[in-house]
């Protein structure tokens, strides 16, 4: 039984908690919150580019390092834990997209360049009035694209984003590149990470893979974000242990009391359920195992579970201080709200997980 | 990643496999509903025996108490296969898994002489003397005490929760033996003898009807020094040995109990408020969603586990989340399943549909499973204190002498 993430995985993933933890953090978060603040921190994308993270799932025919998703999800727990304010994330589930569905032209157009660092990627599949990755209603000519897409994660940076529209099966995956299409800024509850609107307007678009690709491709972006939010949740419940260890309230660290003390639990609970399935989920999408679809949907769900538990007791656990505008605990409880928009809400993927658990059930019947 | 053996482990669980399928054909179906003690006890006794002769007991203990000097993965790797068959189990488990390393642990040559070999090959049966009525969570707070008297100790008190006792041939109990000292202090452990004069086992009823422990009343029962195990004084630090030994068994949810699939099929067969079938319903698919991410998430853990262990590394401390995730989840599963089926899931007896007393019957053992082996609240202290390092309870009387501390 090999149940873990391989050592090289481990140790990219050292690595990059090393780096983050001295270039991120909240410090630079909240620098990054005021209005006049860039949109990303253009020096440490530099630098963590030279570090290979964005070639990581590249495959070396196009200039990467034709790593595992095991990496890319190390990557993302770091970028999460971190509150990196670097479209890291955006530019791994596009990537992801890339290596999964793209033809080779389209691969040799794209991955080099992200393999670099010169190209950013984000994913835009939310619209108004669009409440799961399931009903889009941009449509597709074939070759152009006509929709609102918002909120757009890391849109002001990005320079292609992959883009989710009706086709003839269904939902698919389309490319778009920037330059092309009219973006504008989108204010969000998330005050670090910027989001974005995209106006298609018979935007050139060439599809990426198949309606089929497109869900496949949800499954695997729902574990690459399932350990983005292990790693915020894990900061959070970081922050408000280490509160609870110091702070006092009736002669006592507030850390002795049972109320606290289980909810501290809790969240290590909820966690350590969503890091079972975010690694089964990575197990899956190595093996490429039958079981993805609902692995992933559970993984989605579990790592929600815990960042909402986690960012919002951490508020509630630090009291009054925990909601004036100078505590840190605004981060994490924004940020909750940024990944649920990032791929959909929890009912859907609990929904999609049920509806997987039934198809095995008939077709093992 | 994968969830195959290492090549040794393939080959050890091969030659296993071979065994039982040599050897545990009579345990092919579930023995007779309502088997009499004494039958599960000769049943029992008789494939100890055997596995005894064939290497497959005591196969992690070292070789020099008769064990195979194994690793955990080796002993995991034959818990898995034997529970393919119907092999009767339990008669053993507490005085094999948490007894007798205590008694290897801590006993003198001759009484390891003595005791180990024959409860190894299961001639005699085991059991463990913690609980007491005023001491469950609280473990430390025991009152049963024992006297010294020339070579012997005198032995006064009640203990409860006893498994097996029943059917045991000897006990560890842990005894208070200086009431002037605080409370993790003063304590003791010896081997007893469950057939001396003075040991009085009666069985308990529970809530659920079935009777599967017993309270133990100890009137002037006497013990030689000899039996003691550790020093005089040391039996709170002995006790957590036999208890970590407790946690090296693998727990999560019980295979008897209903999962997310009894919901499933409950649901299409039952309608929801607006007459259309429940399983269409968002909450139903959401409970199914929570009692699958529980219950698997909670086996995956495990699998994390068994990794570490199969490249000989030390478990993490995410396995501390098992019992606490699956007696709730066993509980809200059956709880929301019965509500579901209205007034049919409250039908019980020769009335009832059999899957609905599944579920009743999950309902009602969950709510001791909450409690047995350390409640919800102690496993989230444990939790919080071990695993993230938070400061420990309150504990007014921890430093007082025992029989000086009064309650705040």
């Amino acid at each position: 039984m090999n149940f873990d993430f391989s050592d090289e995985a481990k140790e990219l993933g050292e690595q990059a908690r090393k780096l983050l933890a001295e270039k991120a953090g909240t410090g630079p978060a909240r620098k990054a919150m005021a209005a006049d603040a860039p949109a990303m921190d253009a020096a440490l994308w530099k630098e963590i580019a030279e570090l290979g993270w964005t070639a990581a799932r590249v495959p070396e025919a196009h200039g990467g390092l034709g790593l595992t998703v095991e990496e890319v999800a190390q990557l993302a727990e770091a970028a999460g834990g971190s509150l990196a304010h670097l479209p890291l994330v955006s530019t791994l589930l596009a990537t992801e997209a890339l290596v999964l569905a793209g033809t080779e032209a389209q691969q040799a157009k794209w991955l080099p360049g992200i393999a670099s660092g010169e190209i950013i990627a984000c994913v835009a599949w939310s619209e108004p009035g669009a409440v799961s990755p399931a009903t889009v209603k941009t449509v597709s000519s074939g070759s152009a694209l006509t929709g609102v897409k918002q909120p757009v994660a890391d849109l002001a940076v990005a320079h292609v984003a992959i883009v989710a529209a009706a086709g003839a099966d269904g939902p698919q995956l389309y490319i778009i590149d920037l330059k092309d299409a009219q973006s504008a800024v989108v204010e969000t509850v998330d005050l670090v990470r910027r989001h974005g609107k995209l106006t298609l307007s018979a935007t050139p678009a060439e599809a990426l893979g198949t309606a089929g690709d497109y869900q496949d491709w949800l499954d695997r972006a729902a574990v690459i974000l399932a350990y983005e939010a292990i790693g915020t949740a894990g900061a959070a419940m970081a922050m408000t242990v280490d509160y609870a260890k110091t702070r006092v309230a009736f002669g006592q660290k507030i850390g002795r009391y049972q109320a606290v003390k289980h909810k501290c639990a809790d969240m290590y609970i909820k966690l350590e359920l969503a890091r079972a399935h975010a690694l089964h989920g990575l197990a899956m999408i190595g093996t490429n195992g039958a079981e993805l679809r609902q692995v992933a949907a559970a993984a989605r769900v579990a790592s929600l579970d815990a960042l909402a538990y986690c960012a919002e007791e951490n508020v509630q656990l630090h009291g009054g201080i925990g909601f004036t505008w100078e505590s840190d605990c605004q981060f994490y409880y924004r940020r909750n709200r940024a990944l649920v928009a990032a791929l959909g809400p929890r009912g859907w993927w609990a929904d999609r997980l049920v509806r997987a658990l039934e198809q095995r059930n008939s077709a093992a019947a | 990643m994968d969830f195959n053996d290492a090549p040794q482990e393939a080959e050890y669980r091969a030659v296993v496999r071979a065994w039982l399928n040599e050897n545990a054909t009579e345990y092919r179906d579930p023995p007779p509903e309502g088997m009499k003690l004494p039958e599960f006890i000769a049943r029992s006794k008789a494939w100890q025996a055997k596995k005894h002769a064939a290497g497959y007991t005591g196969i992690t203990w070292p070789k020099m108490f008769g064990g195979q000097g194994l690793t955990p993965m080796h002993s995991i790797i034959y818990g898995q296969e034997e529970s393919r068959w119907h092999v009767p189990q339990g008669l053993y488990s507490i005085g094999l898994g948490m007894c007798i390393p205590t008694v290897f642990t801590h006993g003198n040559p001759e009484v390891v002489q003595r005791y180990v070999p024959k409860a190894l090959l299961g001639e005699e049966v085991w059991c463990q003397l913690f609980s007491e009525p005023a001491a469950g969570s609280d473990l430390a707070g025991i009152r049963t005490k024992a006297v010294r008297e020339g070579d012997e100790w005198v032995i006064d008190g009640q203990k409860v929760w006893t498994s097996f006792a029943h059917a045991s041939d000897f006990g560890i109990v842990v005894c208070r033996t200086d009431p002037n000292m605080p409370k993790h202090k003063g304590l003791t452990m010896f081997i007893v003898n469950m057939k001396a004069p003075g040991v009085t086992v009666k069985g308990i009823k529970q809530m659920s009807g079935g009777s599967d422990f017993n309270e133990v009343f100890f009137d002037g029962v006497r013990v030689n020094d000899s039996h003691r195990l550790g020093a005089v004084g040391d039996g709170w630090k002995v006790a957590l040995t036999t208890l970590m030994h407790e946690r090296l068994a693998v727990g999560g949810k019980p295979r008897y109990a209903p999962g997310y699939e009894t919901l499933m099929k409950l649901a299409k067969g039952v309608e929801a408020p607006d007459g259309s079938p429940a399983i269409g319903a968002s909450d139903v698919r959401q409970k199914i969603a929570q009692t699958y991410i529980n219950d698997q998430g909670i086996k995956l853990t495990q699998m994390r586990a068994l990794s570490a262990l199969s490249k000989g590394q030390v478990p993490g401390p995410e396995q501390s989340i098992s019992k606490v995730v699956v007696a709730k989840t066993m509980q809200d599963l059956a709880s929301f399943a019965l509500d579901l089926s209205g007034g049919d899931g409250f039908v019980a007896g020769a009335d009832a549909d059999p899957e609905l007393a599944k579920l009743q019957g999950s309902y009602i053992g969950s709510a001791g499973l909450r409690i047995a082996g350390g409640t919800d609240e102690i496993l989230r202290n444990i939790i919080a204190e071990r695993v993230l390092g938070l400061p420990g309870d309150m504990r007014p009387d921890k430093d007082t002498p025992f029989n000086q501390a009064v309650p705040a």
